[in-house]
């Protein structure tokens, strides 16, 4: 089975599915319902924030935006049990939020400040919450490919049932260190789900420019033995069922799954991409944004359901914008780092003084 | 002379490299159609075609290693790295391919190949993104290395590299693209290996590459000023092959030396300099020679603090003021 981008829209397809009855959506409550929503939703208030505190200079370096893919990360992580880990790329704000990390500490890293995720070390595309199975944030692309590997293979080392959702882009599809990935994945039977978030572009290449395919990208699996799929990401429901097939897979059969999932973003690559609007058509942004909106069409889907009216939406809405401001004041507020912390964090044997870290010489100024 | 930015230097210098030789390829993400990520290849796909500048997908171990293979072939392939940083994803090619062939092949084979992109913190943009590895490469015999710190030296040293036989990794840096400076017209060729004073001076000699350089003019300023003390400015502009005669001349007329350095300390190319100051010009000196490099941690995020990583103005001045 393949699907390309233009015979996309499924859901007007011959025999149309509806994911809403698969198992893993059947049972779900009103309140998990309303609460993708709202996690779709902080994400969007969170980076429109971001964005207009980046255009006033409070941020510095890289600020890569993910809205219009909300519910890819909002899909998948849902389903994330005690076990089961994500890792990503330098696109991450969605994935962190996802993951439960809190808008202060996410704004307050891409302020730099002390308070941030990563003490202000690491900025917008290197979140990390291990604590919350969180791996990172990784600015190199494709470099994380190869660590999801790993993390799936420490769970199996360890006897737990879980797996690795590894997301990586389009563009990212292309290193060698992946497809190495793929070959161990398969090889070794590792329960390592990649995800890929096929937006259409890296930077300013299309997918068409920069991959060789039959069909689509995820096919690439069958030269690898992997179980793959293509995926609707502006279908909440349709993320979800085709994720936790994967999932199940990773859980029961310890095989590793390739999924891609057709997405789309609004902004630029990042947003000092000056480019943004030459290598697509306005038009084209403002078609996705008009026809294929993830939260619009999740939103309507409630309204069909029943479950959602404008004043529930509105009620939603404002929380998710007020968790941002209360954001950005926090970031605003909060001290940078000292400059002594430039060298903390580092190693671990000299932070906690052991012996091991006071043996030879660490660190070479003068 | 007509004053041009740094970016404009290179791109003119590609685009009449593109000109004479028919051998010479521009390769790299984004280089054609969206005429560069830092816009150094700005217009040279619409002027030169597909076939001379060519977009490449991200898969750098892949591409530069098919620039090596097609310069051993004898095309002259300048490939376009968006960050240096990105070069550690190719490194096997770069040093076991580039750097190993020709030696491995007794001479049979060469590799006229030129790498650049820019190589620089200061931006922000995270310990990921801001490796300086001038210091690997030049680690590599049989790689070149040039560091390039005006929009001059920028053209002439462009120019040289297309022209060199062997493989030249050419180190550019973001924060220089914009910087303007006199370049001269025609046919501007600066051969490899010769460094230049960029400010002479009497009292101590500042040693340094990229942007570093500018960092040490803006020192030496106000030593002047402020502090009557006259400080020679050395741009290693090359860092292998190095051109050790002008550093050693710049040293044994002024007796100090003070190193200025973005790279980390640890086997930085300063740390290369001092043992040749050592070892050669030991007599010489009225004092140790000292080192301003990057603070020795991973590239920090936070904008107050990245700055303040970086050599400064004011700590070359606090090591100068120390040793005279
Ligand atoms: C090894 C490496 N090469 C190049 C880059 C520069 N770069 C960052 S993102 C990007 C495009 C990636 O596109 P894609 O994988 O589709 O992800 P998206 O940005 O669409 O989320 C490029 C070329 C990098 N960070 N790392
Ligand atoms: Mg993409």
């Amino acid at each position: 089975m393949s699907v390309t981008r233009a015979e996309k829209p499924k859901k007007t397809g011959p025999h149309p599915v509806d994911y809403a009855k698969a198992a893993i959506n059947a049972d779900l409550t009103t309140k998990q319902k309303l609460g993708f929503l709202a996690d779709m939703l902080r994400i969007r208030r969170f980076e429109q924030a971001s964005l207009k505190l980046y255009q006033q200079g409070k941020m510095g370096g890289f600020l890569h935006l993910y809205i219009g893919q909300e519910s890819v990360a909002v899909g998948t992580i849902a389903l994330m049990g005690e076990h089961d880990h994500v890792i990503t790329a330098y696109r991450d704000h969605g994935h962190a939020l996802g993951v439960g990390m809190s808008m202060n500490e996410c704004m307050a890293e891409l302020f730099g400040k002390a308070t941030g995720c990563s003490k202000g070390k690491g900025g917008s595309m290197h979140f990390f919450a291990p604590d919350k199975n969180f791996w990172g944030g990784h600015g190199i692309v494709a470099g994380q490919t190869p660590l999801g590997l790993g993390i799936a293979y420490a769970l199996k080392y360890q006897g737990l049932k879980g797996c690795c959702l590894t997301f990586l882009g389009d563009g990212a599809v292309n290193q060698g260190v992946y497809h190495e990935s793929l070959n161990l994945a398969s090889l070794w039977d590792i329960p390592v789900i990649y995800i890929i978030e096929n937006n259409q572009y890296s930077m300013g290449t299309s997918q068409a420019r920069s991959s060789a395919i039959k069909g689509c990208l995820a096919e690439r699996a069958e030269g690898y033995n992997i179980d793959w799929d293509t995926v609707n990401g502006e279908d909440l429901y349709e993320v979800r069922a085709k994720t936790w097939e994967a999932m199940q897979r990773a859980h029961e059969k310890c095989r590793p799954t390739l999924l891609e999932i057709d997405t789309y973003r609004y902004y630029g690559h990042s947003v000092a991409d000056a480019n943004a609007k030459k290598y697509r058509s306005p038009e084209e942004i403002e078609f996705y944004k008009q026809n294929h909106d993830p939260i619009t069409l999740w939103e309507k889907r409630l309204r069909e359901e029943g479950i959602l009216d404008d004043a529930g939406l509105k009620t939603i809405d404002d929380a998710a914008k007020k968790e941002a401001a209360t954001a950005v004041q926090f970031a605003e507020d909060s001290p940078f780092p000292e400059l002594e912390d430039i060298y903390s964090d580092i190693y671990y044997e000299v932070d906690l003084g052991t012996e091991a870290g006071q043996t030879g010489r660490h660190f070479f100024n003068d | 002379m007509p004053v041009i930015t740094y970016r404009q230097a290179l791109n003119d210098a590609l685009a009449e490299e593109l000109e004479r030789d028919e051998k010479v390829i521009v390769m790299g993400e984004e280089v054609a159609e969206y005429n560069g990520a830092y816009k150094i290849t700005e217009g040279l796909w619409k002027r030169f075609g597909d076939k001379r500048v060519v977009d490449t997908p991200i898969s750098e171990a892949g591409f530069i290693g098919l620039g090596v293979g097609a310069a051993m072939m004898g095309l002259r392939p300048v490939m376009e790295l968006m960050f240096w940083s990105f070069a550690y994803v190719a490194y096997d090619q770069i040093i076991n391919n580039a750097g190993c062939v020709r030696y491995m092949s007794g001479g049979l084979i060469n590799c006229p190949l030129v790498i650049r992109g820019p190589s620089n913190g200061g931006t922000n943009v995270g310990a990921t993104h801001s490796h300086t590895p001038e210091n690997f490469l030049a680690n590599t015999p049989g790689l070149k290395v040039v560091c390039p710190a005006t929009p001059a030296d920028a053209k002439g040293l462009m120019k040289a590299a297309i022209r060199d036989n062997d493989p030249v990794c050419f180190m550019e840096n973001t924060l220089l693209y914009g910087e303007q400076g006199e370049v001269p017209e025609g046919d501007y060729v600066i051969p490899i290996g010769v460094a230049d004073l960029k400010r002479e001076g009497t009292d101590v000699s500042l040693i340094a590459h990229g942007r570093a350089v500018l960092t040490a003019l803006a020192a030496a300023h106000r030593l002047h000023e402020e502090f009557n003390i006259s400080a020679e400015v050395v741009d290693l502009r090359s860092i292998r092959p190095l051109d050790e005669e002008t550093i050693l001349a710049s040293v044994r007329k002024t007796h100090r030396a003070v190193l200025v350095d973005e790279n980390k300390p640890f086997c930085g190319v300063s740390a290369q300099i001092a043992s040749l100051i050592q070892e050669r010009a030991f007599d010489d000196l009225d004092a140790p020679v000292q080192r301003v490099c990057s603070l020795d941690a991973p590239a920090i995020y936070s904008p107050p603090l990245e700055a303040l990583q970086l050599p400064t103005a004011d700590r070359i001045i606090q090591k100068v003021l120390a040793i005279s």
